[in-house]
């Protein structure tokens, strides 16, 4: 039975994980909102990027016979895969739903050769504790992302791409639904997937070019990896933020529950107590009274 | 000719422009070119140089650098690596840029080609965040 004192240090107890709880919400709302308005600021580049790539594919791919190296399906068995998660834990399932997709990727994937790129140190963590052969982590770097951490690492993919180290890129990160609901996405990255490029799209447009169309290309695939990889690591931001909130408000709305019963508890033995003393009282004075009568 | 052209420059990070102009002056990587209303459609990737674009009398300048431009139906579409205004531009850094490229472009000899390109790229750079930075004071 708990004694008054334990029940009393307990609420506290839960009282000031209640306070750590609900100013980690507060923070992640906040640079939440921050991280979906750089999503929004990024959009028209992306999607201009992406219009200007499906032109320039339907008129320059138009011509086969020597298509961009980065366009180029090869057969060869060796899989790498880029594994996005968060630094820190208390996000909920956060980064346990990518761990666990890439794993079940990995698994079913027949490729024998597979290899790792992880951003995040959770991601780290576990598969290097698990012995799998890490080409490259980046960690600590998410609370300043900019667009020169996706470039870093969109180029180092695409040099062992055109270096015929990989023969395909995978990227597995969580994309941002909403506040509540992220979802672990997987998205072939290398070679640059045909129908992402727009093959086949009927409007082409007749523009002179300078130089070719085929070295605008060029120009323009390098800079659309790395636009893809901004865009996962600022989505797997959001992500983030949104889960750490909604797992914040979860536990700070269980510490309240927790505490509204601790204080039930509380306030029961605190009456038991004083009945059992009043007991002892009237007892007591009851013995008296016989004893003097006696 | 009472068409006049939507300009739109947008970086990875952030829409920089979205405005109405008369006529814009674009950096190309083979040389300047200027667009009037009814050009023809054009691509072209982007050079190292400044954008300048009219509105009326206004004349407003930007530092830019990489990427490429779109000319079609009197559109014209910027998707540029960097781009400053004026006032944006850390003139401190840019000159710390240009002397670290100077000095590694007059030091050279055991350097490689590439960490010349890189150096004549950075100084490029850095002389045209100068140049803009004085404009519009």
């Amino acid at each position: 039975m708990a004694t008054l004192r334990d029940i009393r240090r307990r609420i506290r107890s839960v009282e000031s994980t209640q306070k750590i709880t609900r100013a980690m919400k507060l923070v992640a709302a906040a640079k939440l909102r921050r991280a979906q308005e750089r999503i929004l600021a990024a959009r028209p580049y992306a999607g201009k990027m992406a219009e200007l790539l499906g032109n320039l594919v339907s008129s320059a791919g138009a011509h086969d016979e020597a298509p961009h190296p980065l366009l180029v399906q090869r057969a060869g068995p060796r899989r790498q895969v880029v594994i996005i998660t968060a630094d820190r834990g208390l996000a909920g399932a956060f980064n346990s739903n990518i761990v666990r997709r890439a794993r079940d990727f990995i698994r079913q994937s027949s490729a024998p050769d597979v290899t790792l790129v992880v951003v995040g140190r959770k991601g780290r963590d576990f598969f290097r504790r698990r012995g799998f052969t890490i080409k490259r982590d980046m960690l600590g770097f998410w609370d300043r992302l900019a667009y020169g951490h996706a470039v870093e690492i969109a180029d180092f993919l695409m040099r062992q791409y055109l270096d015929a180290e990989v023969d395909e890129v995978h990227l597995i990160y969580n994309e941002f639904r909403s506040v509540a609901v992220q979802r672990p996405v997987l998205e072939q990255l290398l070679p640059i997937p045909r129908a992402e490029a727009g093959e086949g799209r009927a409007t082409t447009v007749d523009y002179l070019y300078e130089p070719s169309p085929e070295a605008i290309l060029g120009d323009l695939l390098p800079r659309h990896v790395r636009t893809q990889v901004f865009r996962a690591l600022m989505e797997s931001l959001a992500g983030e933020y949104g889960a750490r909130m909604t797992a914040m408000e979860a536990a700070t709305k269980n510490a309240k529950e927790m505490i509204e019963v601790l204080t039930i508890q509380y306030n029961k033995a605190r009456q038991e107590k004083i009945t059992k003393e009043l007991l002892d009282i009237v007892g007591g004075a009851e013995a008296l009274k016989q004893g003097a009568e006696a | 000719m009472a068409e006049r052209l939507t300009l739109e420059l947008a970086t990875p990070t952030r829409l920089v422009v979205a405005e109405t102009a008369d006529e814009v002056v674009v950096p190309g990587i083979e040389g300047y070119f200027g667009v009037l209303p009814g050009h023809a459609a054009f691509l072209t990737t982007l050079g190292t140089g400044e954008i300048m674009y009219r509105a009326g009398r206004d004349e407003h300048y930007l530092a830019v650098s990489g990427g490429f431009a779109e000319v079609r139906n009197d559109k014209v579409i910027i998707l540029a690596d960097t781009a400053e205004r004026p006032e944006e531009i850390d003139r401190g850094r840019a000159e710390r840029a240009r002397e670290r490229a100077e000095r590694r472009l007059s030091g050279r000899g055991v350097e490689e080609a590439v960490d010349y390109a890189r150096a004549t790229a950075a100084l490029a750079r850095a002389m045209i965040r100068l140049q803009t930075a004085t404009r519009g004071r």
